[in-house]
């Protein structure tokens, strides 16, 4: 039983004198400086930006049609010898399946990872061990992931993956946006209250039935945002698509059709040769025509659309989730 | 013969603790708990912050188990079974004794699917729309959402989510109620709300209720249990029971000083 012996009076004892002196106008000098410092920062940024993009735009100006109606043009050509007839078809189509196929794997694996890393694995050796890698996994550089690419899907699983086909570089590329990917579900599954899961177990779910229904819907905003932030850096990789054998001439497309319009088997395409946009782009700067240049440059700006408006997507897909609470 | 906790048939008892003691990892937070919860009473768990009068809630619908290093020792019945032997499942011990949180915690949801959410994970093959009333009404919140059961639960004030988390788990018709300080986040108004429908939920469930107003405890409660903690020697804290008896001898003539002081603001 210990009375308290503190005394409202003596608890909030009058400092004596005056002993602040407020200096506003120093402290205003300082908000100031650091005002126009952020701002610098911002403006230099955005003048790299737009440097950037009008010299590209401008080289890019002679090549670029979007007259995509028209067979002969720049995003309906294959590549080919002379540069005036040198199109960016296979490429952009190539790119296409890489995305498409790279969505399809990489969701379900990292954010099934995800969320068994956070919501079901208990803090043991094992998942703390496979959390040390996945940090790890996420700092190596990504010819390493071309090289381990080369030997795994090319050469030993050549009979399901076909060898050196978009299937093999879309997988490449999966192992390489897989930590990011986890990393980011876990971000967004520890953003959602705890008092949310309570709720639900306190309510005679199992863990499941409370991931399901009610961590994952709010985590899902959080989840997609990252699996694009993901995406954007896979579609621009070169390096270890070249390690798989991404080539650079290439007069076809993959495709689930044959000459005559016939389905032949998603397989058919899977397995096929390709290429891709950065390759591409790679490629023509490499050569000495002014025209190849000027293609190249056309070749960023498809890339660069082709980028927005999967963000754009994300965008709008994340905030029609979140109104829908 | 004055009625008092221990003094009712083993039939009318919902929840027995026998020596309950809980710990964290190596440390005790509480230890050596043993009480008796009457059938349709309301029981209100007092005492100053630390005393493990939340940890002792959380054990009765194994709440706990959801902290990796929580272990309980001793013995918890509900209506003469071990709780904790591993044929009682918690998951299904949880639908029979549900529990409201301190802070109101509504699914970001429509105030439908809040209600319904539990109804439907547990199998319910009944009329959903009925069942939603029914929990709204029996939670006093069917008057003021009934024309917008499509809105977001997060949309209602402080007071109303409570209502919201209450009907939410009288939907799946538990034997029990634990709340943990159901009220410290409400204004005096809903906290009056809230009381009184206390009152009419003891009809039909055990209410078990944390709370630090001890005006609270006095107004709504049968019985009361008076927790202390006392300083261990490795610097932690351990909760113990001081007191249990029904709510008028907690507060008017308990046997022990330390309930005395501490109900009467001397102390805490």
């Amino acid at each position: 039983m210990i009375e308290n012996s503190q005394t409202p009076a003596s608890a909030a004892a009058k400092p004596q004198g005056n002993l602040f002196s407020p200096n506003l106008v120093g402290r205003y000098r300082w908000d100031f400086v650091f005002k126009t410092f952020a701002l610098l920062a911002i403006v230099f940024a955005l003048v790299v930006l737009v440097v950037l993009l009008s010299t590209t735009i401008h080289d890019a100006l002679p090549k670029l049609d979007f007259h995509f109606w028209n067979e002969n043009s720049f995003l309906r050509s294959f590549p080919s010898r002379k540069p005036e007839r040198a199109g960016i078809y296979s490429a952009l189509v190539g790119t296409i399946w890489l995305m498409v196929l790279v969505s399809a794997i990489s969701f379900p694996l990292g954010v099934g990872a995800g969320i068994y890393l956070e919501e079901f694995g208990e803090d043991n050796w094992f998942t703390r061990f496979v959390e040390i890698n996945i940090s790890n996994l996420a700092g190596v550089p990504s010819i390493i992931y071309g090289l381990l690419g080369l030997m795994v899907f090319v050469r030993l699983m050549e009979p399901i993956t076909g060898g050196r086909s978009v299937l093999s570089g879309a997988l490449i590329l999966v192992l390489l946006i897989l930590p990011i990917i986890i990393v980011s579900t876990r971000e967004a599954l520890r953003s959602v209250p705890d008092s949310i899961r309570l709720a639900g177990f306190a309510l005679g779910s199992t863990r499941w039935q409370v991931v399901r229904e009610q961590v994952l819907p709010m985590a899902l905003p959080g989840i997609l945002t990252g699996m694009i932030l993901s995406l954007s850096r896979a579609i621009g990789e070169t390096a270890p698509l070249i390690m798989v054998g991404a080539l650079t001439f290439v007069p076809f497309v993959p495709t689930i059709f044959n000459n005559k319009g016939e389905f032949v088997g998603i397989t058919n395409g899977l397995q096929s040769q390709f290429t891709a946009l950065p390759i591409q782009v790679y490629n023509w700067v490499s050569r000495p025509q002014v025209e190849f240049h000027n293609a190249a440059a056309a070749g960023i700006i498809v890339l660069l659309i082709l980028l927005l408006a999967m963000n754009s997507v994300a965008v709008i897909l994340r905030n029609q989730l979140q109104k829908a609470r | 013969m004055i009625e008092t906790p221990s003094s009712y048939a083993a039939a009318d008892i919902s929840l027995r603790a026998e020596r309950v003691s809980v710990s964290y990892g190596s440390a005790l937070a509480v230890r050596d708990v043993s009480l008796d919860v009457p059938k349709n009473k309301i029981v209100a768990f007092i005492g100053p912050s630390g005393c493990g009068k939340s940890t002792m809630l959380r054990c009765f619908n194994r709440m706990n188990d959801l902290v990796p290093s929580a272990r309980v020792a001793g013995k918890i019945t509900f209506k003469g079974q071990d709780i904790y032997t591993k044929d009682v499942d918690p998951v299904s011990l949880r639908r029979q004794i549900g529990m409201v949180f301190q802070k109101p915690n509504p699914f970001p949801k429509s105030i439908y699917e809040n209600i319904a959410f539990g109804a439907r994970i547990n199998g319910y093959q009944g009329n959903m729309d009925e069942l939603v009333e029914q929990s709204l009404r029996g939670a006093a919140l069917w008057d003021e959402v009934k024309d917008k059961l499509r809105a977001s639960g997060l949309s209602l004030s402080g007071g109303q989510q409570q209502r919201l988390c209450i009907a939410r788990a009288i939907a799946i018709q538990p034997e029990v109620i634990l709340m943990d300080e159901p009220c410290s986040a409400l204004d005096p108004i809903s906290t009056l709300r809230v009381e009184e429908l206390m009152q009419e939920l003891k009809e039909k469930y055990t209410i078990i209720i944390v709370t630090h107003n001890m005006q609270q405890a006095s107004r709504t409660s049968d019985y009361t249990a008076f927790y202390n903690a006392e300083a261990t020697e490795k610097g932690g804290k351990v909760g113990y029971l001081v007191e249990y008896d029904r709510t008028e001898v907690i507060f008017q003539s308990p046997q022990k000083e330390a309930t005395q002081a501490y109900v009467s603001g001397r102390f805490g």
